[in-house]
């Protein structure tokens, strides 16, 4: 059931928070074995908070979503609950503190159901570089449900879960939304505090929410998103309103079409589904235009020089000494060298080598510093085409849900995949996936992207959109 | 541009990684794939761009100077692998 739905039922009455917490965690003891969406959970502290949030339905005291359960990547810190960014790294890490979207969830009465599969690091693109364990797609259990949020995608497509957080730093919420037939959102850089967001990339990474409708994700993001003096890069705005949500109208709508993001690399499937949707988009009375770009063409590179640099910085607090396990090794430096070797997987090490490189003596200048131009170019262009039109649509992935292990093997293929989504973190604003129809059994996402601060814009845009659309729909689970 | 094999020992060090033999050559591969790939950027005319680091121009972002609670003590170096009287036990770090 849709998390508003939901929530309109507690208000209601018709049945209780604790009542719903505890189908869920059935749920999830009955499916989860088979889908692999949990790192950790811990029913107790689910119940007691549902009953705290039972009260606050009593008192009259509740918002939007009180007693609505919830899912959380685990890269966010969690008091009293390990968290471990899905490495080895920081297995047995229990945080001493929350997140600060965690503590406005607790506030909200979201009962926390428990901590989701990712990347390790959020690195990568199909939960399967997870130092524990397999996620598996609803839709089709031999494939990967996307990543790095594969986890929190997966729990609300296996309906284990009616909302998740994911964070996002090259399309880490939408991609995995795209696969797995949901809708996640990632809002303006600087919407959503990142305090207690373990660090991948800082100018990139955003919090935002998957959902299985764009309602739902816009109420979440109404409960997430606020100025927090514990992150100094959150923005000094209110949070996302939800006032004007479904007061759009798809007649007289300009969005724009990237050319470069539908070239050759877009498979024939998904060019279909999304050619279609723009089709019954146009009869709606919504004008296309085609525009140009061309630093699109480029992201990918810059995307893969910036974050790495951002990351092999963030990473290197990570030296078995303060937290994870220490191993054994000569003298201090040869502690911290064995501690990383042992706990970081392949794709971290891979990642904190290219960025040490690209920001290494002799190499900032043709790495770093270039793509940090390239960025500038990337965020003008972008700046460009919003001026003459309300949103900018495209693929969120070239490809649906591939199989499990299909490109595990060649790492740059599956980072190319990457180049639809990585410009909305490049230039900091907003962007959306929503399903826009299925290719041989599996969902298709479609994205929307709009300029920075427009996040309640965009929301009532793809609302709009959504009831084009063939109704949101989940995987039966047999 | 490529990576030599002398150059990735050189990053896993500046990285504080000990790298297995195996995992230098593999990395090696690796990097090169993505080097190769970064040529790209090399085509876009950045002439008289102002490079970027954020995409929000945030500027000096003050607080007040304010005492607040703290995590206490003891829950700070509840994950640390090795404490001792309140203080986290480190390696040695200055030889004998």
């Amino acid at each position: 059931m849709a998390a508003a739905e939901l929530a309109r039922r507690i208000a209601s009455r018709e049945v209780s928070c604790v009542e719903v917490a505890k189908s869920y965690l059935a749920a999830i003891s009955q499916h989860d074995p088979q889908l692999g969406c949990f790192l950790a959970l811990d029913p107790e502290a689910t119940l007691r908070q549902a009953e705290a949030a039972q009260l606050m339905v009593d008192n009259g005291t509740a918002g939007p979503l009180a007693g609505v359960p919830i899912a959380l990547k685990d890269n966010l810190s969690t008091e009293g609950l390990e968290t471990t960014c899905a490495s080895k790294i920081l297995k047995g890490y229990v945080p001493p503190f929350d997140a600060s979207v965690v503590t406005k969830l607790r506030l909200a009465g979201l009962p926390i159901l428990g901590k989701t599969n990712m990347d390790e690091f959020a690195m990568g693109t199909s939960t399967e570089t997870s130092a524990y364990q397999l996620t598996r797609n609803p839709w089709d259990r031999n494939r990967a449900p996307g990543g790095s949020s594969g986890g929190s995608a997966a729990a609300v497509a296996g309906s284990l879960a009616p909302l998740s957080l994911g964070s996002d730093t090259g399309g880490s919420i939408r991609q995995p939304a795209s696969l797995c037939g949901i809708v996640g959102f990632k809002p303006t850089y600087g919407r959503c505090s990142r305090y207690g967001l373990i660090a991948f990339a800082s100018s990139l990474d955003q919090i935002g929410p998957l959902a299985q409708n764009v309602e739902d994700a816009a109420l979440l993001a109404s409960i997430l998103t606020g100025h927090d003096p514990l992150d100094s890069t959150s923005l000094n705005v209110p949070p996302i309103s939800t006032k004007d949500l479904k007061s759009g109208s798809l007649r007289g709508l300009k969005i724009a079409l990237p050319k470069e993001l539908f070239d050759d690399s877009l498979s024939p499937d998904v060019r279909k589904v999304i050619e279609e949707a723009i089709e019954a988009l146009r009869k709606e009375g919504v004008q296309f235009k085609e525009v140009s770009i061309p630093s699109i063409a480029v992201g990918v590179t810059t995307y893969y020089i910036i974050a790495p640099a951002e990351a092999s910085s963030n990473l290197a607090r990570f030296d078995g000494i303060r937290f994870g396990p220490r191993s054994e090794g000569k003298g201090h430096i040869g502690v911290v060298e064995r501690s990383r070797a042992e706990g970081f997987g392949h794709e971290v090490k891979s990642r904190i080598m290219m960025g040490t490189y690209a920001l290494s003596a002799g190499y900032y200048d043709a790495y770093y510093l270039r793509a940090s131009q390239v960025r500038a170019v990337m965020t003008q262009e972008f700046k460009a085409a919003f001026e003459d039109c309300d949103a900018v649509l495209s693929p969120t992935s070239p490809v649906p849900a591939f199989k499990l292990g299909e490109l595990t093997a060649d790492p740059l293929a599956l980072k190319l995949l990457d180049y639809c989504t990585i410009p909305a973190n490049l230039g900091g604003f907003p962007a959306i996936s929503l399903n826009c129809g299925f290719t041989n059994g599996l969902p298709i996402g479609l994205q929307l992207m709009a300029p920075a601060m427009q996040d309640e814009r965009l929301l009532q845009i793809a609302y709009s959109i959504e009831k084009a659309m063939p109704p949101p729909k989940l995987p039966s689970l047999a | 541009m490529s990576i030599s094999i002398d150059e990735v020992r050189h990053v896993a060090k500046l990285a504080r990684l000990e790298l297995e033999e195996s995992e230098i050559l593999s990395f090696q591969t690796e990097l090169n794939a993505l080097l190769g790939h970064f040529g790209d950027i090399q085509s876009v005319d950045v002439s008289g761009i102002e490079p970027i680091s954020h995409a929000v121009s945030l500027q000096n972002v003050w607080a007040d100077d304010q005492i607040w609670e703290s995590v206490p003590r003891e829950q700070a170096l509840r994950n640390s692998p090795l404490s001792r009287a309140a203080l986290f036990v480190v390696p040695q770090i200055i030889e004998d």
